[in-house]
């Protein structure tokens, strides 16, 4: 995969790729970038890497001009979005026993947002967020944002990134990830609530 | 009569799916005198909205916007 990719990247000439691509640092950057995202979805070094050569050479192929970086990242990302998401609906291994074991455990954590009679706890209970398009315009909000992905347990994560970030349907993350429609409803449940709850201590709803 | 716990759930379903008309009918009386559950309603969009802006690259946008005239 990679010697191909090396030998379609050498025919191309200077001026039909994007100037931003021709910048190391910023090329460097985004590679990490897509390298990160795609390996929290597949799970495997080689599939990430793959898809993150197949989006950037994508990109290179039908080099255009563009406004600038932002707008050149995000189709390179779109590129990349649709790799992964064709290398999960064809890959049927996901879920380990360990996982499994662990879903117990989350649930617990979940629990304790309600009371035993299903009704929120008082202290928990959503408070109303002000100004969510402010925060989508805010670095800090984005530094908030990764750290409450990363305190999802892994399981949660990638199945809510498969349906938010990926766009998967219900029944491809079923597929792909061997799991139930209400297994699945279940867990996007859960990271939902955990998620939410984390924006809102974090950053909505701060004190002091 | 459905608990926030159930509730929730229906709220979050309806991000995968269209809800019957008698879950529909659950939410809204639910909603019209749960705050926590009509906020989580709205929230779950959010997270949507907001998930997309990340995947678009917004976490970058404000410091790549000056490298516009390249």
């Amino acid at each position: 995969m990679s010697e191909s990719t090396a030998q379609n990247a050498g025919k191309l000439s200077d001026d039909t790729v994007p100037s931003a691509l021709m910048d190391g640092e910023f090329l460097q950057q985004l590679r990490q970038q897509m390298y990160r995202f795609s390996l929290l979805q597949l799970d495997d070094p080689q599939l990430a890497e793959d898809a993150v050569q197949e989006a950037l050479l994508g990109a290179l192929r039908n080099a255009r001009t563009f406004g600038g970086r932002a707008a050149l990242k995000t189709w390179v990302f779109a590129i990349l979005k649709n790799k992964i998401a064709d290398t999960l609906r064809q890959r049927h291994r996901f879920v380990d026993a360990d996982q499994l074991l662990r879903s117990d455990a989350e649930e617990d954590i979940v629990d304790t947002l309600f009371k035993e009679s299903g009704h929120w706890h008082r202290q928990e209970r959503p408070a109303h967020w002000e100004n969510p398009e402010s925060a989508i315009r805010d670095k800090h909000f984005w530094r908030i944002f990764e750290a409450c992905l990363e305190h999802l347990p892994a399981r949660q994560a990638k199945v809510f990134m498969m349906r938010e970030f990926i766009e998967l349907e219900s029944h491809e993350i079923c597929a792909a990830a061997e799991i139930s429609v209400t297994n699945l409803n279940v867990i996007l449940h859960r990271a939902r609530l955990r998620l939410r709850e984390c924006l809102e201590n974090n950053w909505f709803i701060r004190e002091g | 009569m459905k608990k926030c716990r159930d509730i929730t759930r229906l709220l979050s379903e309806a991000q995968e799916r269209e809800l019957t008309p008698s879950e529909r009918i659950s939410v809204k009386l639910h909603t019209l005198i749960c705050s926590g559950c009509r906020n989580f309603g709205s929230q779950v969009d959010i997270l949507r909205r907001i998930s997309r802006a990340y995947v678009r690259g917004a976490a970058d946008e404000p410091q790549r916007e000056e490298d516009s005239g390249d």
